[in-house]
Protein backbone atom coordinates (compact mmCIF):
# COMPACT_ATOMS: atom_id res chain seq x y z
CA UNK A 1 0.00 0.00 0.00
CA UNK A 2 1.37 3.48 -1.00
CA UNK A 3 2.87 5.54 1.81
CA UNK A 4 0.48 8.26 2.13
CA UNK A 5 2.83 11.29 3.48
CA UNK A 6 6.56 10.80 2.59
CA UNK A 7 8.44 12.42 4.53
CA UNK A 8 11.61 13.71 2.48
CA UNK A 9 14.65 12.98 4.33
CA UNK A 10 12.83 9.48 5.30
CA UNK A 11 13.16 9.50 9.43
CA UNK A 12 9.68 9.50 11.03
CA UNK A 13 8.04 9.47 14.49
CA UNK A 14 4.55 8.19 14.41
CA UNK A 15 2.23 9.09 17.69
CA UNK A 16 -0.66 7.14 17.67
CA UNK A 17 -3.31 8.90 19.91
CA UNK A 18 -3.80 12.72 19.92
CA UNK A 19 -4.79 13.51 23.57
CA UNK A 20 -2.42 14.88 26.34
CA UNK A 21 0.04 11.65 26.19
CA UNK A 22 0.18 12.19 22.08
CA UNK A 23 0.68 15.96 22.64
CA UNK A 24 3.58 15.19 25.46
CA UNK A 25 5.15 12.46 23.54
CA UNK A 26 5.59 15.07 20.20
CA UNK A 27 6.70 18.17 22.60
CA UNK A 28 8.95 15.93 24.71
CA UNK A 29 10.55 13.94 21.43
CA UNK A 30 11.74 17.40 20.99
CA UNK A 31 12.57 18.67 24.14
CA UNK A 32 15.09 15.46 23.66
CA UNK A 33 16.64 16.39 20.56
CA UNK A 34 14.48 14.77 18.06
CA UNK A 35 14.38 17.02 14.74
CA UNK A 36 13.06 14.24 11.87
CA UNK A 37 8.94 14.25 11.28
CA UNK A 38 6.42 14.03 13.99
CA UNK A 39 2.99 13.05 12.72
CA UNK A 40 0.29 12.49 15.19
CA UNK A 41 -2.69 10.32 14.61
CA UNK A 42 -6.10 10.82 16.38
CA UNK A 43 -9.70 9.52 15.98
CA UNK A 44 -11.46 12.77 17.82
CA UNK A 45 -11.64 15.69 15.75
CA UNK A 46 -10.06 17.93 18.19
CA UNK A 47 -7.03 19.17 19.02
CA UNK A 48 -6.18 17.66 22.12
CA UNK A 49 -7.41 19.08 25.35
CA UNK A 50 -7.51 18.67 29.14
CA UNK A 51 -10.34 16.12 30.04
CA UNK A 52 -10.23 16.26 33.96
CA UNK A 53 -12.73 18.93 33.69
CA UNK A 54 -15.20 17.25 31.42
CA UNK A 55 -16.72 15.59 34.48
CA UNK A 56 -17.06 18.90 36.19
CA UNK A 57 -16.59 22.08 35.16
CA UNK A 58 -18.07 21.20 31.58
CA UNK A 59 -20.79 19.67 32.79
CA UNK A 60 -21.64 22.20 34.86
CA UNK A 61 -21.34 24.95 31.93
CA UNK A 62 -18.45 26.40 33.59
CA UNK A 63 -15.99 25.52 30.79
CA UNK A 64 -15.77 26.12 26.71
CA UNK A 65 -13.68 23.99 24.85
CA UNK A 66 -11.48 26.80 23.79
CA UNK A 67 -10.31 26.35 27.43
CA UNK A 68 -9.85 22.71 27.45
CA UNK A 69 -7.61 22.82 24.56
CA UNK A 70 -3.79 22.63 25.62
CA UNK A 71 -1.78 25.14 24.02
CA UNK A 72 1.37 22.74 22.35
CA UNK A 73 4.94 24.08 22.61
CA UNK A 74 6.47 26.13 19.62
CA UNK A 75 8.47 23.20 19.35
CA UNK A 76 5.97 21.15 17.65
CA UNK A 77 4.86 23.67 15.39
CA UNK A 78 5.81 21.40 12.71
CA UNK A 79 3.95 18.48 14.10
CA UNK A 80 1.74 17.13 11.35
CA UNK A 81 -1.65 16.48 12.91
CA UNK A 82 -3.96 13.69 11.27
CA UNK A 83 -7.52 14.09 13.44
CA UNK A 84 -10.34 12.42 12.54
CA UNK A 85 -8.16 9.32 11.71
CA UNK A 86 -7.61 5.87 13.71
CA UNK A 87 -4.76 4.03 13.49
CA UNK A 88 -6.93 0.32 12.44
CA UNK A 89 -3.75 -1.72 12.22
CA UNK A 90 0.33 -2.46 12.60
CA UNK A 91 2.89 -4.54 11.49
CA UNK A 92 5.52 -4.22 13.94
CA UNK A 93 7.62 -6.25 11.91
CA UNK A 94 7.63 -3.43 8.65
CA UNK A 95 8.01 -0.46 10.78
CA UNK A 96 3.82 0.80 9.64
CA UNK A 97 0.32 1.80 10.52
CA UNK A 98 -2.67 1.35 8.55
CA UNK A 99 -5.02 4.44 8.63
CA UNK A 100 -8.88 4.13 8.63
CA UNK A 101 -8.60 6.41 5.71
CA UNK A 102 -6.83 3.91 3.70
CA UNK A 103 -3.26 5.17 3.83
CA UNK A 104 -0.28 3.37 5.94
CA UNK A 105 2.38 5.30 7.36
CA UNK A 106 6.11 4.31 7.84
CA UNK A 107 7.79 5.01 10.94
CA UNK A 108 11.61 5.14 12.51
CA UNK A 109 9.63 5.39 15.92
CA UNK A 110 6.61 4.77 16.82
CA UNK A 111 4.68 6.22 20.09
CA UNK A 112 1.81 4.07 21.35
CA UNK A 113 -0.64 6.47 23.25
CA UNK A 114 -4.23 5.20 22.30
CA UNK A 115 -5.71 5.74 25.89
CA UNK A 116 -9.01 4.39 27.20
CA UNK A 117 -12.36 4.09 26.33
CA UNK A 118 -15.27 3.50 28.74
CA UNK A 119 -16.54 0.33 29.78
CA UNK A 120 -20.32 -0.41 28.75
CA UNK A 121 -22.59 -2.59 30.49
CA UNK A 122 -23.90 -5.13 28.85
CA UNK A 123 -28.36 -5.27 30.04
CA UNK A 124 -31.07 -6.10 27.98
CA UNK A 125 -32.77 -2.50 27.06
CA UNK A 126 -32.98 0.50 25.43
CA UNK A 127 -29.80 2.60 24.64
CA UNK A 128 -30.97 6.48 24.40
CA UNK A 129 -30.10 8.25 27.41
CA UNK A 130 -26.87 5.88 28.32
CA UNK A 131 -23.73 7.99 28.58
CA UNK A 132 -20.34 8.13 29.31
CA UNK A 133 -17.91 10.37 29.97
CA UNK A 134 -14.54 10.38 27.99
CA UNK A 135 -14.89 12.66 25.48
CA UNK A 136 -15.81 16.18 24.96
CA UNK A 137 -19.07 14.94 22.69
CA UNK A 138 -19.90 12.94 25.58
CA UNK A 139 -20.01 15.27 28.43
CA UNK A 140 -21.79 17.73 26.26
CA UNK A 141 -24.06 14.97 25.19
CA UNK A 142 -24.75 14.32 29.07
CA UNK A 143 -25.11 18.46 29.70
CA UNK A 144 -27.97 19.16 27.37
CA UNK A 145 -29.70 15.84 28.57
CA UNK A 146 -29.22 17.06 32.47
CA UNK A 147 -30.09 20.62 32.42
CA UNK A 148 -33.78 19.32 31.34
CA UNK A 149 -36.12 20.29 34.15
CA UNK A 150 -36.73 17.40 36.33
CA UNK A 151 -34.05 14.89 35.39
CA UNK A 152 -34.02 11.90 37.36
CA UNK A 153 -30.63 10.57 36.88
CA UNK A 154 -28.87 7.37 38.13
CA UNK A 155 -25.25 6.66 37.98
CA UNK A 156 -23.68 3.16 37.82
CA UNK A 157 -19.92 2.88 39.28
CA UNK A 158 -19.04 4.22 42.60
CA UNK A 159 -15.61 5.55 41.48
CA UNK A 160 -13.93 9.14 41.08
CA UNK A 161 -15.50 9.67 37.96
CA UNK A 162 -19.23 8.52 39.02
CA UNK A 163 -19.07 10.64 42.07
CA UNK A 164 -17.79 13.78 40.44
CA UNK A 165 -20.82 13.19 37.59
CA UNK A 166 -23.19 12.82 40.45
CA UNK A 167 -21.40 16.02 42.84
CA UNK A 168 -21.89 18.04 39.51
CA UNK A 169 -25.24 16.81 38.71
CA UNK A 170 -26.54 18.19 42.40
CA UNK A 171 -24.86 21.43 41.81
CA UNK A 172 -26.82 22.23 38.52
CA UNK A 173 -30.24 21.32 40.64
CA UNK A 174 -31.13 18.17 39.72
CA UNK A 175 -32.96 16.26 42.69
CA UNK A 176 -32.63 12.86 41.95
CA UNK A 177 -29.30 11.90 41.57
CA UNK A 178 -28.81 7.95 42.82
CA UNK A 179 -25.28 5.83 42.33
CA UNK A 180 -25.42 2.61 42.03
CA UNK A 181 -22.70 0.19 42.80
CA UNK A 182 -21.82 -3.71 43.49
CA UNK A 183 -19.24 -2.39 46.34
CA UNK A 184 -20.65 -1.17 49.62
CA UNK A 185 -19.06 1.71 49.66
CA UNK A 186 -18.13 4.77 47.14
CA UNK A 187 -14.08 4.48 45.69
CA UNK A 188 -13.35 2.11 48.33
CA UNK A 189 -11.26 0.20 46.07
CA UNK A 190 -8.49 2.87 45.72
CA UNK A 191 -8.71 4.25 49.53
CA UNK A 192 -10.11 1.85 51.37
CA UNK A 193 -13.19 1.93 53.94
CA UNK A 194 -12.24 4.82 56.41
CA UNK A 195 -11.77 7.37 53.42
CA UNK A 196 -14.66 5.77 51.74
CA UNK A 197 -16.91 6.35 54.73
CA UNK A 198 -15.93 9.69 55.15
CA UNK A 199 -17.23 10.54 51.51
CA UNK A 200 -20.05 8.35 51.51
CA UNK A 201 -21.36 10.64 54.10
CA UNK A 202 -20.54 14.22 53.01
CA UNK A 203 -22.11 12.31 49.54
CA UNK A 204 -25.34 11.62 51.62
CA UNK A 205 -25.46 15.21 53.29
CA UNK A 206 -25.01 17.20 50.07
CA UNK A 207 -27.96 15.01 48.13
CA UNK A 208 -26.78 12.21 46.89
CA UNK A 209 -28.12 9.25 47.32
CA UNK A 210 -26.83 5.39 47.09
CA UNK A 211 -27.48 1.83 46.01
CA UNK A 212 -24.93 0.07 47.46
CA UNK A 213 -24.21 -3.64 47.65
CA UNK A 214 -25.80 -4.11 44.22
CA UNK A 215 -25.47 -4.80 40.51
CA UNK A 216 -27.39 -3.35 37.18
CA UNK A 217 -29.59 -5.97 35.87
CA UNK A 218 -31.23 -4.36 33.12
CA UNK A 219 -32.77 -0.84 31.62
CA UNK A 220 -36.43 -0.26 31.24
CA UNK A 221 -38.04 1.73 28.80
CA UNK A 222 -38.84 1.26 24.92
CA UNK A 223 -37.41 3.88 22.99
CA UNK A 224 -35.26 5.55 26.06
CA UNK A 225 -34.09 4.63 29.02
CA UNK A 226 -36.79 5.22 32.00
CA UNK A 227 -35.33 3.10 35.08
CA UNK A 228 -32.30 0.87 36.34
CA UNK A 229 -33.36 -2.53 37.48
CA UNK A 230 -31.10 -4.01 40.21
CA UNK A 231 -30.43 -7.01 40.70
CA UNK A 232 -33.16 -7.80 43.38
CA UNK A 233 -35.94 -6.10 41.32
CA UNK A 234 -36.05 -2.89 42.10
CA UNK A 235 -36.63 -0.32 39.58
CA UNK A 236 -35.01 3.01 39.96
CA UNK A 237 -36.91 5.73 37.92
CA UNK A 238 -34.16 7.75 35.36
CA UNK A 239 -33.88 9.47 32.86
CA UNK A 240 -30.47 9.70 32.58
CA UNK A 241 -28.32 6.78 33.43
CA UNK A 242 -23.88 7.58 33.44
CA UNK A 243 -21.98 4.33 33.51
CA UNK A 244 -18.87 5.41 34.74
CA UNK A 245 -17.91 1.58 35.46
CA UNK A 246 -14.13 1.38 34.13
CA UNK A 247 -12.55 1.54 30.98
CA UNK A 248 -11.20 -0.77 28.28
CA UNK A 249 -7.37 0.07 26.48
CA UNK A 250 -7.77 0.99 23.28
CA UNK A 251 -5.34 -1.78 21.90
CA UNK A 252 -6.99 -3.78 19.20
CA UNK A 253 -4.80 -2.40 16.40
CA UNK A 254 -1.82 -3.78 17.58
CA UNK A 255 -3.50 -7.28 17.61
CA UNK A 256 -0.98 -9.62 15.28
CA UNK A 257 1.93 -8.52 16.49
CA UNK A 258 2.84 -10.88 19.89
CA UNK A 259 2.97 -8.16 21.98
CA UNK A 260 1.44 -8.51 25.87
CA UNK A 261 -2.06 -6.57 25.55
CA UNK A 262 -3.55 -8.06 28.67
CA UNK A 263 -4.86 -5.06 29.77
CA UNK A 264 -3.02 -2.23 28.00
CA UNK A 265 0.19 -2.54 26.41
CA UNK A 266 3.27 -4.26 28.27
CA UNK A 267 6.22 -2.22 28.43
CA UNK A 268 9.45 -2.64 29.77
CA UNK A 269 10.93 -0.13 32.73
CA UNK A 270 11.94 2.11 29.63
CA UNK A 271 8.70 2.21 28.58
CA UNK A 272 9.47 0.12 24.99
CA UNK A 273 7.03 -2.46 23.92
CA UNK A 274 7.20 -5.91 22.37
CA UNK A 275 11.26 -5.79 22.92
CA UNK A 276 11.53 -3.56 19.77
CA UNK A 277 13.59 -0.35 20.83
CA UNK A 278 11.79 1.39 18.31
CA UNK A 279 8.46 1.20 20.06
CA UNK A 280 7.44 2.96 23.34
CA UNK A 281 4.10 3.20 24.83
CA UNK A 282 2.83 6.64 27.16
CA UNK A 283 -0.34 7.31 29.24
CA UNK A 284 -2.73 5.22 30.67
CA UNK A 285 -2.42 2.82 27.88
CA UNK A 286 0.91 1.93 28.72
CA UNK A 287 1.01 -1.35 31.38
CA UNK A 288 4.51 -0.74 33.13
CA UNK A 289 6.49 -1.89 35.76
CA UNK A 290 7.53 1.24 38.30
CA UNK A 291 10.56 0.80 39.90
CA UNK A 292 9.61 2.93 42.92
CA UNK A 293 7.16 -0.10 44.06
CA UNK A 294 7.15 -3.63 43.56
CA UNK A 295 8.08 -3.92 39.93
CA UNK A 296 4.49 -5.52 39.12
CA UNK A 297 3.32 -4.10 35.62
CA UNK A 298 0.55 -1.59 35.91
CA UNK A 299 -1.75 0.70 33.91
CA UNK A 300 -2.09 4.04 36.19
CA UNK A 301 -4.75 6.19 35.09
CA UNK A 302 -3.79 9.34 36.56
CA UNK A 303 -3.96 12.44 34.59
CA UNK A 304 -0.27 12.85 36.05
CA UNK A 305 0.80 9.80 33.94
CA UNK A 306 0.92 10.83 30.32
CA UNK A 307 3.28 13.79 30.78
CA UNK A 308 5.23 11.51 33.13
CA UNK A 309 5.60 8.52 30.32
CA UNK A 310 6.32 10.88 28.02
CA UNK A 311 9.08 12.63 29.14
CA UNK A 312 11.06 9.15 29.68
CA UNK A 313 9.65 7.33 26.57
CA UNK A 314 10.97 10.08 24.55
CA UNK A 315 14.14 10.41 25.72
CA UNK A 316 14.64 6.30 25.02
CA UNK A 317 12.78 6.92 21.34
CA UNK A 318 15.36 9.99 20.83
CA UNK A 319 18.81 8.12 22.18
CA UNK A 320 17.68 4.99 20.50
CA UNK A 321 17.29 6.92 17.49
CA UNK A 322 20.25 9.04 17.61
CA UNK A 323 22.56 6.31 17.66
CA UNK A 324 20.79 3.14 17.04
CA UNK A 325 21.19 1.31 20.02
CA UNK A 326 24.03 2.41 22.13
CA UNK A 327 23.94 1.98 25.64
CA UNK A 328 21.31 3.69 27.72
CA UNK A 329 21.93 5.92 30.51
CA UNK A 330 18.93 6.50 31.52
CA UNK A 331 17.32 5.49 34.83
CA UNK A 332 14.40 2.40 34.94
CA UNK A 333 10.70 4.83 35.00
CA UNK A 334 9.92 5.62 39.04
CA UNK A 335 7.10 7.69 39.09
CA UNK A 336 5.35 9.15 42.07
CA UNK A 337 1.89 8.60 41.20
CA UNK A 338 -0.39 11.95 42.32
CA UNK A 339 -3.89 12.66 41.74
CA UNK A 340 -6.75 14.30 42.64
CA UNK A 341 -10.86 14.72 42.44
CA UNK A 342 -12.85 17.75 43.36
CA UNK A 343 -16.58 16.44 44.15
CA UNK A 344 -18.94 19.10 45.49
CA UNK A 345 -16.78 21.30 47.74
CA UNK A 346 -13.96 19.32 48.56
CA UNK A 347 -11.07 17.80 47.11
CA UNK A 348 -9.17 14.72 47.39
CA UNK A 349 -5.53 14.66 47.02
CA UNK A 350 -3.20 11.72 46.50
CA UNK A 351 0.53 11.24 46.61
CA UNK A 352 2.11 7.82 46.10
CA UNK A 353 0.26 4.41 45.74
CA UNK A 354 -2.49 4.24 48.67
CA UNK A 355 -3.66 0.91 46.84
CA UNK A 356 -0.90 -0.53 48.39
CA UNK A 357 -1.26 0.11 51.54
CA UNK A 358 -5.07 0.21 51.66
CA UNK A 359 -4.70 -2.53 54.55
CA UNK A 360 -2.76 -0.51 57.47
CA UNK A 361 -4.58 3.13 56.71
CA UNK A 362 -3.96 5.49 59.56
CA UNK A 363 -4.75 8.74 60.38
CA UNK A 364 -1.98 11.53 59.79
CA UNK A 365 -4.04 14.44 60.49
CA UNK A 366 -7.64 15.69 61.40
CA UNK A 367 -10.18 13.35 61.81
CA UNK A 368 -12.86 12.03 59.12
CA UNK A 369 -15.93 14.36 60.20
CA UNK A 370 -13.51 17.28 59.23
CA UNK A 371 -10.58 17.58 56.88
CA UNK A 372 -8.44 14.23 56.72
CA UNK A 373 -4.68 13.53 55.63
CA UNK A 374 -4.47 9.56 55.87
CA UNK A 375 -1.79 7.78 55.37
CA UNK A 376 -1.14 4.08 53.62
CA UNK A 377 0.88 1.60 54.76
CA UNK A 378 3.03 -1.42 54.00
CA UNK A 379 5.12 -2.67 56.84
CA UNK A 380 5.61 0.69 58.62
CA UNK A 381 6.29 2.24 55.58
CA UNK A 382 4.41 4.81 53.66
CA UNK A 383 3.67 4.01 50.74
CA UNK A 384 0.63 6.97 50.16
CA UNK A 385 -0.64 9.59 51.53
CA UNK A 386 -4.46 11.07 50.86
CA UNK A 387 -6.15 14.61 51.83
CA UNK A 388 -9.26 15.05 52.21
CA UNK A 389 -10.94 18.55 52.48
CA UNK A 390 -10.46 22.29 51.77
CA UNK A 391 -7.30 23.28 50.66
CA UNK A 392 -5.23 23.92 53.70
CA UNK A 393 -4.73 19.83 53.94
CA UNK A 394 -4.24 18.93 50.77
CA UNK A 395 -1.24 21.39 51.47
CA UNK A 396 -0.52 19.26 54.52
CA UNK A 397 -0.22 16.16 52.25
CA UNK A 398 2.07 17.86 50.10
CA UNK A 399 4.61 17.76 52.94
CA UNK A 400 4.62 14.05 53.29
CA UNK A 401 5.37 14.02 49.14
CA UNK A 402 9.43 14.78 49.78
CA UNK A 403 8.99 11.75 52.31
CA UNK A 404 7.24 9.48 49.63
CA UNK A 405 10.21 10.51 46.98
CA UNK A 406 13.00 9.51 49.54
CA UNK A 407 12.01 5.90 49.95
CA UNK A 408 14.18 3.07 48.85
CA UNK A 409 12.15 1.35 46.12
CA UNK A 410 9.55 -1.51 47.89
CA UNK A 411 10.35 -5.08 48.22
CA UNK A 412 8.90 -8.06 46.39
CA UNK A 413 7.46 -9.37 49.95
CA UNK A 414 5.64 -6.15 50.37
CA UNK A 415 4.42 -6.35 47.29
CA UNK A 416 0.38 -6.62 46.61
CA UNK A 417 -0.69 -8.16 43.90
CA UNK B 1 11.08 35.94 32.12
CA UNK B 2 7.33 36.87 32.31
CA UNK B 3 5.39 34.40 34.03
CA UNK B 4 1.46 34.60 33.91
CA UNK B 5 -0.76 32.56 36.19
CA UNK B 6 -4.73 33.05 35.09
CA UNK B 7 -6.36 33.02 38.59
CA UNK B 8 -9.51 32.75 37.66
CA UNK B 9 -8.61 29.20 36.27
CA UNK B 10 -5.80 27.98 39.41
CA UNK B 11 -7.44 26.39 42.20
CA UNK B 12 -4.80 25.78 44.09
CA UNK B 13 -3.26 22.38 43.30
CA UNK B 14 0.08 23.25 43.97
CA UNK B 15 1.85 21.11 41.85
CA UNK B 16 3.91 23.76 40.27
CA UNK B 17 5.34 24.35 44.17
CA UNK B 18 7.26 20.84 43.15
CA UNK B 19 8.16 21.64 39.64
CA UNK B 20 9.89 25.14 40.13
CA UNK B 21 10.12 25.90 44.04
CA UNK B 22 12.04 28.88 43.13
CA UNK B 23 8.80 31.00 41.76
CA UNK B 24 5.52 29.16 42.74
CA UNK B 25 4.66 28.89 46.54
CA UNK B 26 1.68 28.30 48.83
CA UNK B 27 0.98 29.92 51.93
CA UNK B 28 -0.60 28.63 55.05
CA UNK B 29 -4.38 28.62 53.73
CA UNK B 30 -2.95 26.75 50.32
CA UNK B 31 -3.47 29.63 48.26
CA UNK B 32 -0.72 30.08 45.58
CA UNK B 33 2.10 32.31 45.53
CA UNK B 34 4.42 33.20 42.56
CA UNK B 35 7.22 35.17 41.05
CA UNK B 36 6.10 37.44 37.98
CA UNK B 37 9.26 38.56 37.16
CA UNK B 38 11.61 34.78 37.12
CA UNK B 39 15.21 34.12 36.77
CA UNK B 40 15.34 33.05 32.85
CA UNK B 41 17.70 30.29 34.32
CA UNK B 42 14.81 28.97 35.86
CA UNK B 43 12.73 28.50 32.38
CA UNK B 44 13.27 24.53 32.21
CA UNK B 45 11.50 24.46 35.86
CA UNK B 46 8.54 26.72 34.62
CA UNK B 47 8.10 24.60 32.00
CA UNK B 48 7.54 22.10 33.68
CA UNK B 49 5.27 23.84 36.31
CA UNK B 50 3.00 24.82 33.47
CA UNK B 51 3.54 21.22 32.12
CA UNK B 52 2.38 19.28 34.87
CA UNK B 53 -0.47 22.60 36.52
CA UNK B 54 -3.90 19.93 36.64
CA UNK B 55 -6.03 23.32 35.18
CA UNK B 56 -3.04 24.63 32.85
CA UNK B 57 -3.17 27.83 33.93
CA UNK B 58 0.71 28.54 33.70
CA UNK B 59 2.41 30.31 30.45
CA UNK B 60 5.67 32.23 29.97
CA UNK B 61 5.54 35.31 28.21
CA UNK B 62 9.36 36.09 27.16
Amino acid sequence: MPDGTQVPDGRRVVVVGASMAGLRAAEQLRAAGWTGAVTVVGDEPHMPYNRPPLSKEVLAGKAPFDSLAFTPKASTADVEWRLGTKAVAARLAERAVDLDDGTTLSYDGLVVATGMRPRRLRCPGPQAGRHTVRTLADAQGLRDELTRPGARVVVVGAGFIGCEVAATAVGLGVTEVTVVDPLPLPMVGPLGPLLAHALLRRHEERGVRFALGTGVAGFEGDDRVTGVVLDDGTVLPADIVVESVGSTANVEWLDGNGVDLADGVRTDEWLRVGGRPEVVAVGDVARFPNARYDGVPRRVEHWSIPTDTAKHAAKVLAAHLADGGGELALAPFAPLPTFWSDQHDFRLQSFGAPVLGRDDVRILDGDPDGDVLVGYHVGDRLVGVVALGGHAVASKAARYRAELLKQPALSVQGAVK
Amino acid sequence: MKVVVDMNKCQDHGQCVFAAPDVFSMDDDGHLLYVADADDALRDEVEEAADVCPLQAIRIED
